[in-house]
């Protein structure tokens, strides 16, 4: 029993980040109708910049709450550049423009950074246990991103449902013509939604570090999980995202956790535990196609 | 317009072209490592140590200049094909060294030692393919076969009478041979196993949380550099470093110390080369390395050196000649070179019979994190592929 | 076929094919066996290309998982060889038909969906397709599995890098020609015309969807056989022949040289290769040691591709005529 809860916490620590991955991007597209493969180059950017501002001020705490600012910024400075330009256009020439940006920026960080990546130890006062009951011990790290993304994802379903810019938001995913002939500031608006994606991603990007390593591309391919998560809950839906992000976290830790031993009774161990990680992959994928067939836009999407 | 693109395509036709002719003078040595990514530090060590082989050797074998062409597998199987193909065909190498990876290695194999017709000698990776039926005349090993380390680390927990053991190792072709070398000797109760996903997975927090539910009294792993790094920490924040022992190979080394620090303290592991062994040309090594770059060397570096060493002996003997292959792999066979294990010979496929040992990680007089030699596990091992494979 | 060989677009594309044609005299003469290797995935590369201009240059529909066909391919004849079926006559065929049939079975779902869905729906199915393969313990999974090249006993020997070589450029002019008669087919001018506006075509009385799926088959079909070819060229199949990042360099390809035109991708994927391997080197000229970085200068020349030069390399050439 303790085991199961032990794992569904897991679960619920990776949903949380991919939520935080997944906010940013949903809200880029349902309001800027924008594909932006560059969004993992921002959860990267994260990483790397909390290394560099954690290094220079000796505290992971103050490193990483001054990578946020850092990070919209960074996000606002790309919008300005690159996707303001882009609005306007088709689809390809968004994924064009932004595969370009993925490489622009993995060579980049290489060159800033050098080729071998880094590493962010988890902060001292987080690198023990918390007992969750009575004789079951979970990592407080662990503990500490999922109250900090529960608290993260409860700001912005505040900012979403409470406040002037949370209603824009909404607005702009319903119907984006209307906000524009409404007369908002639309360019302000998107620089903005644009920026607080940056943070959330670049957020994520920080918090996974300790858990595995800050590398060289280390967004590209949770990027693709991020996409396939906003589809499943909808595009330019946050709770959507977030359904779809917790979902997408238990599946794969069933994946990891169970399994493989459910496996290993009628194939051999590696060969369990070859496939066990890609059926939970692979499930995604069906759930996302089931997900299509009977909602086309999703579980919370906008019927257009 | 199209003066434009003409322009365009002839500056691109003379820099493609523009390859340097086939080396006739200096001899030209390939290797291959990761130089990117999280396990760059591996990388950078067998570098280093290359380096110092040269130095040591005055930038000569056999009286003739030699160059090193280093490229990097990205850590990837199907980029190391590629480096590998580029090195035989593109830059024309006499021998193509190194190799961290058994997957990268086997995805090399055949570009390099058959449709290249070149010697390849492994300064690390030891897939129990090429031991056996894989074996290949063009293919040396100055390092091990994998199975090996953990079948001498198997041997001495019989000895100090651990009775149960939970395996843990990466998923693929080096990981699942580890443990099969653990699970040869060790005669104790093999409570689980499990392979996690290779790269990718640097969280084990859902293994380590099996294993504290199954109460084992080890844990064997098997987690190279970086993976090793993540593993120690994670097992220390869970808790279990005080209740379940950790036996090792190839996860606490000079790499990885550093990072791991005072965790890793009394943990055991198996190796065929530590930094202690008292012989010569190893004190000088490590004595140089140490002088050079502030830290101890690792095997990843030592096992370069010797290949470095290797290659210059059969240059040595030819005269700086390397033109007959035949004549190369004779002399390359005879192994007779000053290797930092001390002794050095080959078994009938090419990958060396030697001693195994086994260390404890401890801090040194200065307080720097580094591993000692506490006992022998086996002396002059021989891999347990060797009968498979055709060449006698 | 060919525009006139007068236009500069008929010259260099004429100049283009005959230095292809005779590559292995040329690369033999020089002593670079390495660039016959080159010049061979270039080819391979360029049939890849086709057929996905096929469906995206000249249909518009931007499927982003086309990688999946060098694996579905790649996969036949590996899976086949390392299970003793080494004949080429037989693993060719299936490989091209496991590909179109993937091919009709993911058009079939995908192209009921439009813009973003489409793209990520593409996206998603290739993916699940690499994760199967990354999953079969048997047959590598993500080391990935060296086979032998396919035999056709009596006819050719692929080991023969020549002849190999050869054998796909044959291919490469079969897929041209195909590609040309697509392009002004009754079939390939719907497709075109669906394109701009297929609430028109529909008008029209085409059953658009059904036409869409029959060249997103054909595509499929063209993608296989690029991957039957590739898995021979090295011997070696493993799952990052499908990653995105490769479809994504298809998609790259296709631009760079001119969507929606016969020869397009053949330029793109020469101009993707020579960068590649000259942009290094070039940078290294301006500064030594700056051409480890190539992809800073060549990630915002993507962006300025798709800002200013959607035309591609084949508008350099000028206006077409007729």
């Amino acid at each position: 029993m303790d085991y199961l809860l032990l794992q569904v916490l897991n679960g619920v620590q990776l949903g949380l980040l991919m939520f935080l991955l997944a906010a940013g991007l949903t809200l880029t597209f349902g309001i800027m109708d924008l594909v932006n493969l560059a969004h993992g180059s921002l959860y990267m950017m994260g990483a790397y910049i909390a290394w560099t501002l954690i290094g220079w001020t000796d505290s992971f705490m103050l490193g990483a709450l001054l990578a946020l600012p850092a990070t919209f910024l960074l996000g606002v400075a790309v919008e300005a550049l690159v996707m303001r330009r882009l609005y306007a256009r088709d689809h390809l020439d968004q994924v064009l423009a932004t595969f370009g940006l993925i490489l622009f920026f993995n060579e980049l960080v290489r060159a800033v950074w050098g080729p071998a990546g880094k590493s962010i130890a988890v902060p001292g006062f987080l690198a023990r246990t918390v007992e969750i009951l009575p004789g079951v011990p979970y990592p407080a790290y662990r503990f500490a991103i999922i109250v900090a993304g529960a608290a993260v994802a409860a700001l912005l379903a505040w900012l979403v449902a409470r406040t002037r810019l949370g209603m824009l938001i909404r607005a702009g995913a319903s119907n984006r013509r209307m906000i524009g002939a409404l007369g908002v500031n639309i360019e302000l608006l998107f620089t903005l939604v644009f920026g607080l994606g940056a943070v959330f991603a670049g957020l994520a990007g920080l918090m996974a570090a300790p858990l595995s390593s800050v590398k060289i591309g280390m967004g590209d391919d949770i990027l693709i999980v991020a996409f396939v998560i906003i589809v499943i809950g909808g595009i330019g839906s946050i709770k959507g995202a977030f359904v779809a992000a917790m979902v997408v976290g238990q599946i794969d830790i069933v994946g990891r956790a169970f399994l493989p031993d459910f496996l290993k009774t009628f194939l051999s161990t590696s060969a369990a535990s070859s496939a066990a990680p890609a059926i939970s992959q692979v499930l995604i994928y069906i759930v996302m196609a089931g997900v299509l067939v009977w909602r086309p836009t999703g579980l919370f999407g906008q019927r257009s | 317009m199209n003066g434009k693109l003409l322009g365009a395509a002839t500056i691109a036709a003379l820099v493609v072209g523009l390859q340097p002719a086939s080396a006739q003078a200096p001899i030209k040595i390939g290797f291959i490592s990761t130089f990117s990514g999280p396990q760059a530090a591996i990388g950078e060590d067998m570098r280093r140590s290359v380096e110092l082989a040269k130095e040591h050797l005055g930038g000569k074998m056999g009286g003739k200049p030699f160059e090193i062409v280093y490229e990097d597998d990205q850590f990837k199987p199907d980029v190391g094909k590629q480096k590998s193909e580029k090195l035989v065909q593109q830059d024309k190498v006499n021998v193509v060294a190194g190799y961290i990876w058994s997957n990268v290695l086997l995805a090399s194999l055949k570009t390099v030692t058959d449709e290249g017709d070149t010697i390849l000698i492994s300064a690390n990776a030891g897939p129990s393919q090429i031991a056996g039926e894989l074996c290949n005349k063009n293919f040396f090993s100055t390092s091990w076969q994998n199975d090996q380390t953990p079948m001498a680390m198997g041997e001495y927990l019989n000895t100090k009478g651990v009775k149960s053991l939970y395996l843990m190792g990466p998923n693929y072709a080096a990981g699942k041979d580890m443990l099969a070398g653990v699970r040869r000797t060790y005669k104790g109760k093999l409570i689980g196993e499990d392979f996690t996903k290779w790269p990718d997975q640097l969280d084990f927090s859902a293994e380590l949380a099996k294993i504290a539910a199954a109460k084992p009294e080890g844990i064997f792993i098997f987690y190279p550099g970086a993976h090793g790094v993540q593993f120690v920490k994670q097992w220390a924040q869970s808790g279990l470093n005080k209740t379940v022992p950790l036996y090792q190979v190839f996860s606490i080394d000079a790499i990885t110390l550093p990072q791991q620090g005072e965790l890793a303290l009394g943990t055991l592991g198996a190796q065929e080369w530590v930094n202690d062994l008292p012989n010569e040309q190893n004190k000088r090594y490590v004595a140089d390395f140490k002088k050079k770059h502030g830290v101890y060397p690792s095997y990843y570096g030592a096992q370069s050196y010797d290949a470095i060493m290797l290659i210059a002996s059969a240059a040595e003997a030819l005269k700086g000649d390397l033109s007959s292959k035949d004549k190369v792999r004779a002399e390359l066979k005879k192994a007779n070179f000053k290797s930092l294990r001390g002794g050095f010979k080959y078994n009938t496929n090419n990958f060396p019979i030697e001693n195994f040992y086994i260390q404890e990680t401890v801090k040194d007089p200065q307080g720097v994190m580094t591993v000692k030699t506490i006992a022998t596990a086996v002396k002059d091992a021989k891999d347990s592929y060797y009968e498979k494979c055709p060449m006698k | 076929m060919i525009a006139s060989l007068r236009t500069p677009r008929g010259l260099v594309t004429a100049l283009l094919l005959l230095v292809l044609a005779v590559l292995p005299l040329l690369t033999q003469a020089f002593d670079q066996r390495y660039l016959l290797s080159i010049g061979t995935r270039i080819v391979i590369w360029a049939i890849a290309a086709i057929s996905l201009n096929m469906i995206l240059g000249y249909g518009g529909l931007v499927s982003f998982g086309h990688a999946v066909f060098f694996g579905i391919g790649g996969y036949a004849v590996g899976i086949l060889s390392h299970h003793g079926v080494q004949s080429g006559s037989v693993q060719w065929p299936v490989g091209i038909v496991a590909a179109a049939l993937w091919a009709a079975l993911i058009g079939a779902l995908s192209l009921r969906t439009r813009g973003l869905y489409f793209i990520m729906i593409t996206l998603a199915f290739a993916q699940l397709v690499y994760y199967v393969s990354a999953g079969l313990e048997a047959y590598g999974a993500d080391d990935g599995l060296n086979i032998s090249r396919s035999r056709f006993p009596g006819l050719i020997d692929l080991r023969d890098k020549a002849s190999f070589y050869w054998l796909c450029f044959a291919l490469l002019g079969g897929t041209l020609w195909f590609c040309s008669r697509f392009a002004i087919s009754r079939f390939g001018l719907v497709i075109r015309g669906a394109k701009s506006n297929d609430l028109r075509m529909t008008a029209l009385g085409f059953p658009v969807f059904r036409y869409r799926l029959a060249a997103f088959t054909l595509s499929g079909a063209f993608g296989g056989l690029a991957g039957i070819l590739l898995a021979n060229e090295g011997a070696y199949i493993s799952p990052a022949m499908m990653s995105w990042v490769k479809s994504g360099d298809l998609i790259v390809i296709v631009v760079l040289g001119g969507m929606g035109t016969l020869f397009g991708p053949l330029y793109g994927t020469i101009a993707f290769f020579v960068l590649e391997e000259s942009l290094p080197p070039l940078l290294d000229l301006g500064r030594k040691g700056w051409g480890e970085y190539w992809q800073i200068v060549f990630g915002p020349m993507l962006v300025l591709i798709a800002l200013y030069a959607k035309g591609g390399i084949d508008s350099l050439f000028g206006r077409r005529h007729g």
